[in-house]
């Protein structure tokens, strides 16, 4: 399991990304920007890239806070917030 | 007829959930279909014609109905959408204004010399150009062709060569990703109109703002007759290119009709439709319906976002909204009727009618809508081919939950048997057999062919009937329950995907020998794509493969059409005739019975 850090978690949000849309280039990726404007992204990716944030960091993440995550600087502000939760 | 096996609901289902009787508020306006049975018995698809205004010489333009019309009925001032950019910034534009922009747009296409009847393609997302170019091409008496913007590459350049395309209108940067490539291949694609080039549109484009600056602002409409062509919808087939289905300007009669009558849509209401512009409902629900009917539509440029979008319903004060399974079932996630979450900070009392479109609504999400938002989803059924809704679940009607409801007044429906063999239709009329769905022929939205396809066409009627494709069955009250596809269609969030498209992107890639894809269930959309990949000899089956296949698919497909999944076989069962079984691995992915097997020529573990 990933450790909730600076860079090990932004490793883990772009395999979770990448896992789900490898036709995605992280170097490519700007950070600020929404990752549905610059990527091809539908509704069913963006929710299954939020379950694997969950399953990787052993995390619940509420669905309201889903929109923190549209973007890498969000996801990393974010998920260093969320208790992790253990896992079976 | 294709065996029932692999069915996605049970039998009997319907039997665990109590049929909801709905409560009316004194402060709602009286239903537009009250009594249900004496509009069915009274019902005449002249009197339904003769409630729009139609042109001089029986002529009829969707256009001039949804818009120029209301330049003489008192309602030209009043906002006929309100659209809502990324930051929730509204923009309105009344029904003069849009007049006035859609007359631009067709003096548009007359300058740049596209004649009556050719296509215009939209490639958008919910933006304002899109509004006026579906709706300055039908002024025009040109034909209107939405694509959706999550399709790839591969997608958008098939519709437009079955299309035809002679225009297409699209962004600066899905210009350069997803046409640009290819362009040189389609020559008739004379104009591509760029909604943000600006100052410096790339060659061979022009920007459409500058492009509409000096063209005159009324106008523009041509004569158009009921049976001319207006719109061409784009939908999968299990085999071959994707199909062009072809609809008149007469579809605007259902139009009309159904908005009244299954979305109970007023005059005065606030409309939400939620349905992406490159869908067929998108335009049929998403411009004209509500247009033709003087409401005030709420557009949203954003994608769904559950927070967002009680905001919206809230603040906007919509009252209908019609939305599709998918989104229902993720503002599920948020709330039921022991906790109302997020529900609970938003007043949502000016709802009135709620309606769901896109693939069958589950009866718990029917049920749950009634516990959390204090109203029912009302389920209804019709595909790109109908042009308009057919059976639904009506606002004056018990709703029996998880059933698409009942034929709308016009429309007979009915449950078949269609030998294959023979082309014989038999009809199944004991309540509860499952057979097809078919619906007879004639109504005014009806399509009127697959473009360049008459084969294709025909084969979808047999002894009279329009035979759907769907599997239903019909209940001794009328209510019709949705069972499965008859073919090896897919249905992920709403949208009809064929295997076809799909494989014949995957065999495109060095590595792959074999491909098939099946739907397999999924929670949220319903159904996802997953494809079984056979490997060509010498190729290794690893995970690093599998990424560059997905990558492969999505690049060439886009998200909407991509398998989700990809797992690798050795080898595909096969029939004697080398067709693969998606029947035979969609069973045992699911791990259902496998039916009959004899046809099975190759299958090595």
């Amino acid at each position: 399991m990933a450790t909730i850090g600076d860079d090990p978690l932004r490793e883990t949000v772009l395999d979770a990304l990448t896992g789900i849309a490898p036709d995605i280039d992280p170097a490519a990726l700007d950070p600020d920007i929404n990752f549905r404007d610059q990527a091809e992204l539908d509704s069913v990716d963006y929710l299954n890239f939020v379950l694997a944030l969950e399953r990787a960091l052993g995390v619940h993440i509420p669905e309201q806070d889903y929109p923190r995550l549209s973007c890498l600087r969000g996801c990393l502000a974010y998920l260093p917030t969320l208790t992790s939760t253990p896992q079976d | 007829m294709a065996g029932l096996s692999g069915l996605p609901r049970a039998a009997g289902a319907e039997l665990a959930w109590k049929t909801l009787h709905k409560i009316e508020r004194p402060d709602w306006p009286a239903p537009n279909l009250a009594d249900y049975d004496g509009a069915c018995a009274g019902f005449s698809w002249d009197a339904a014609r003769a409630a729009l205004t139609g042109l001089p010489d029986g002529g009829l333009n969707i256009a001039h109905e949804a818009v120029d019309r209301h330049l003489d009925d008192g309602l030209a001032d009043k906002t006929a959408i309100r659209w809502l950019a990324k930051d929730l910034t509204p923009r309105d534009i009344s029904y003069r204004e849009l007049a006035a922009l859609t007359s631009r747009f067709a003096h548009l296409l007359e300058r740049l010399g596209v004649a009556p009847g050719e296509r215009v393609f939209s490639l958008l997302g919910r933006v304002p150009a899109l509004y006026v170019a579906a709706l300055g091409t039908l002024k025009a008496g040109r034909v209107f062709s939405p694509l959706f913007s999550a399709f790839g590459p591969g997608p958008v350049r098939s519709r437009m060569e079955i299309g035809d395309a002679r225009v297409l209108v699209t962004t600066a940067a899905w210009y350069r990703r997803k046409v640009a490539p290819w362009r040189n291949e389609l020559p008739g694609l004379r104009h591509v109109l760029l909604t943000d080039a600006g100052d410096d549109p790339p060659p061979g484009t022009l920007d459409l703002e500058r492009a509409l600056a000096d063209c005159p602002d009324s106008g523009g409409l041509v004569h158009t007759a009921p049976e001319d062509m207006a719109l061409l919808h784009f939908t999968s087939g299990t085999t071959g290119r994707p199909k062009g289905a072809v609809h008149v300007h007469e579809a605007v009669v259902v139009h009309r009709l159904t908005g009244l009558l299954a979305l109970d849509l007023h005059q005065d209401d606030i409309y939400w439709c939620t349905a992406d512009p490159g869908w067929v409902t998108g335009t049929s629900y998403g411009i004209i319906a509500p247009l033709v009917l003087g409401a005030t539509m709420v557009v949203d440029a954003a994608e769904m976002e559950p927070a967002r979008w009680l905001g919206i319903l809230q603040d906007q004060r919509v009252t209908v909204w019609y939305t599709a399974p998918t989104a229902i079932r993720m503002l599920m996630k948020l709330a039921d009727k022991d906790d109302p979450g997020i529900f609970a900070d938003y007043d949502l009392s000016r709802l009135r009618f709620a309606a769901s479109v896109g693939e069958p609504l589950n009866p718990e999400a029917v049920v749950w809508a009634e516990q959390v938002l204090g109203l029912p989803f009302h389920d209804n059924w019709w595909q790109t081919e109908t042009g308009g809704i057919m059976l639904a679940n009506y606002r004056s009607l018990p709703i029996k939950p998880g059933s698409m409801g009942r034929p709308l007044p016009g429309i007979e429906a009915a449950i078949v048997h269609h030998a294959q063999a023979t082309g014989a239709v038999t009809l199944l009329d004991t309540p509860g057999t499952p057979g097809e769905l078919a619906l007879r022929p004639g109504w005014p939205s009806m399509f009127r062919g697959y473009l360049h396809e008459p084969e294709r066409y025909a084969k979808c009627f047999a002894g009279g009937w329009y035979l759907t494709g769907d599997l239903a069955r019909r209940d001794a009250d009328g209510y019709f329950w949705f069972l499965g596809r008859a073919d090896d269609m897919i249905k992920s969030a709403g949208h009809l995907i064929g295997p076809f498209e799909v494989e014949s992107a995957l065999l495109e890639h060095e590595a792959v020998a074999e491909a098939a894809a099946i739907g397999i269930p999924e929670p949220t959309a319903g159904e996802i794509v997953k494809a079984l990949v056979a490997l060509k000899p010498g190729v290794s089956a690893d995970e690093d493969l599998r990424r560059a296949l997905l990558a492969h698919a999505r690049k060439r497909l886009g998200p909407a059409v991509a398998p989700r999944q990809i797992d690798f076989r050795t080898n595909l069962p096969k029939t004697r005739s080398g067709k693969i079984m998606r029947r035979l691995l969609r069973a045992r992915e699911l791990g259902l019975p496998e039916g009959d097997l004899s046809m099975l020529a190759s299958d090595a573990p």
